[in-house]
């Protein structure tokens, strides 16, 4: 081999440097915006993987907070966006954030059933933690279900605050309870009412004419009057005297 | 191998003494401006010297994405000095190739579900190029490719960062951690192994009927 061989040689392995692609910076950097909803405007933070962040504004001093916040918790650069994904501001302001892209890969599984389950709990609507420990076949989990959605990056879209404790408690939220009692008196919970059923012992409502137990506060029992509504302690109960579960709210827990 | 700094929050009281605070560290907003200067700089010697590592375009994308992103948890931590005598394509070409070898031991310890039929996995390669095909540079490109996957490791690495990285002996003896006679040894014998695969050897190859592999 001469040396011109090797030049030439050389000379191939660069054309082997090749373009990034144009996608490359989008895995890195994330984006953010303001956005506003109907009780409480938020801050937003997304990339190309879906949306990793979202804080409630009030529980902020102002941008320089949320930024500084996100770039120490996730370790990425993050620049203002001219605004959020498309249908944050439409999930916001129906409350259903089922059709949106998150970005949940920091998580661990149990984490993310966790709040992909949260996900499905309608505006208007409580569950006590053990529905959904016992709806990810965890039914012992309860406690390790309320520190998943204390940890949950994306608040008020995924509603952790639709997530009450079994006993008539409002339960513990990441951006205090007031705000978590602000979010639902906005989606027209009566939590004064569901707490005060829940503490009667009337953990289920069943519908006598349906003959259908629901979770206390699912939408199906909205056109059933207050003569034909039934409290069960218990599933088991209510199965005894011929009610089936609810296909739609799914009553399970305690 | 380079530490990723935890960031450092600014504290907002300021320094107390100059002797026992160290000094803060730059802003974020200016490390998100610097961190995307380099990116912009050094995002395709980044990509090429991940590609030409991993010989797999996907595997390629998560390794140059995870380099950049460890870049920058680092970068949150300097402080102006650092950032000033900061040698970015060394500090760059660091990282990328320890999360490489760390890839790598990381997945030689776990159960081996990809073996040799890793290289059938990646993109295509022509080893057997047809007599009459005609031999194009893109087509030494391809078996240069293979054969830079096939050589052992350290070789790779510093015919890698030599000349696809376009990294001088010393830059590469720092990042290898090991004298640059060493590095220049590595290279010779990395070359070597390359040669059946270089310009008009295919053709030569064809007119000797000699096969490649």
């Amino acid at each position: 081999m001469t040396a011109t061989d090797d030049r030439r040689l050389i000379s191939a392995l660069s054309v082997l440097s090749v373009p990034a692609p144009p996608d490359l910076a989008e895995r890195i950097v994330a984006h953010w915006a303001y956005v506003e909803g109907p009780t409480v405007d938020v801050y937003v933070a997304f990339s190309s993987a879906g949306i990793s962040s979202v804080v409630p504004a009030p529980s902020v001093s102002g941008d320089d907070e949320f930024t500084a916040a996100f770039r120490r918790r996730f370790g990425r650069p993050l620049f203002g966006a001219d605004g959020p994904p498309d249908g944050v501001g439409e999930a916001l302001r129906t409350g259903s954030a089922l059709d949106l892209p998150f970005d949940l890969s920091g998580r661990t599984h149990f984490e993310q059933d966790v709040l992909g389950t949260a996900l499905e709990i309608p505006p208007g609507e409580v569950r006590p933690y053990s529905w959904i420990a016992h709806r990810i076949n965890r039914p012992r989990a309860v406690r390790a279900v309320g520190t998943a959605l204390g940890h949950n990056p994306v608040p008020v879209l995924i509603p952790c605050h639709r997530v009450i404790r079994s006993d008539g408690d409002m339960g513990q939220y990441g951006f205090g309870r007031e705000m978590k009692r602000r979010l639902l008196d906005g989606e027209g919970v009566d939590v004064d009412r569901v707490f005060s059923m829940v503490r009667q012992g009337a953990n289920y409502v069943g519908d006598d004419l349906g003959r259908v137990v629901c979770m206390p506060t699912c939408h199906r029992l909205l056109p059933v009057d207050g003569e034909h509504r039934r409290g069960f302690r218990s599933l088991a109960q209510a199965a005894a005297e011929g009610y089936r579960p609810c296909p739609s709210c799914r009553p399970s827990g305690r | 191998m380079y530490a990723v700094a935890t960031p450092t929050a600014h504290s907002p009281e300021g320094p107390l003494s100059a002797s026992t605070v160290p000094p803060p560290a730059v802003p974020a907003s200016e490390t998100d401006a610097v961190f995307m200067a380099l990116f912009e700089v050094h995002r395709d010697r980044v990509f090429s010297t991940a590609l030409r590592l991993t010989g797999r375009r996907h595997d390629a994308e998560d390794l140059a994405a995870e380099a950049f992103l460890r870049a920058y948890r680092s970068l949150s931590g300097f402080d102006h000095e650092r950032l000033e005598t900061l040698q970015p394509r060394a500090w760059l070409t660091a990282i990328v190739v320890n999360q490489w070898r760390n890839q790598r031991r990381t997945a030689s310890r776990r159960p081996v579900t990809v073996s040799s039929d890793a290289v059938a996995d990646a993109d295509p390669v022509d080893a057997l190029p047809g007599v009459e095909r005609r031999v194009e540079i893109h087509d030494d490109g391809d078996r240069l490719a293979a054969l830079l996957i096939e050589l052992p490791e350290r070789q790779r690495i510093a015919v890698v960062l030599r000349y696809i990285g376009d990294l001088p002996v010393g830059e590469i003896a720092e990042v290898m951690g090991c004298p640059t006679g060493t590095v220049k040894s590595l290279i010779s014998r990395g070359l070597a192994r390359l040669r059946p695969a270089g310009p008009g050897a295919g053709i030569r190859e064809a007119t000797d009927g000699g096969g490649l592999r």
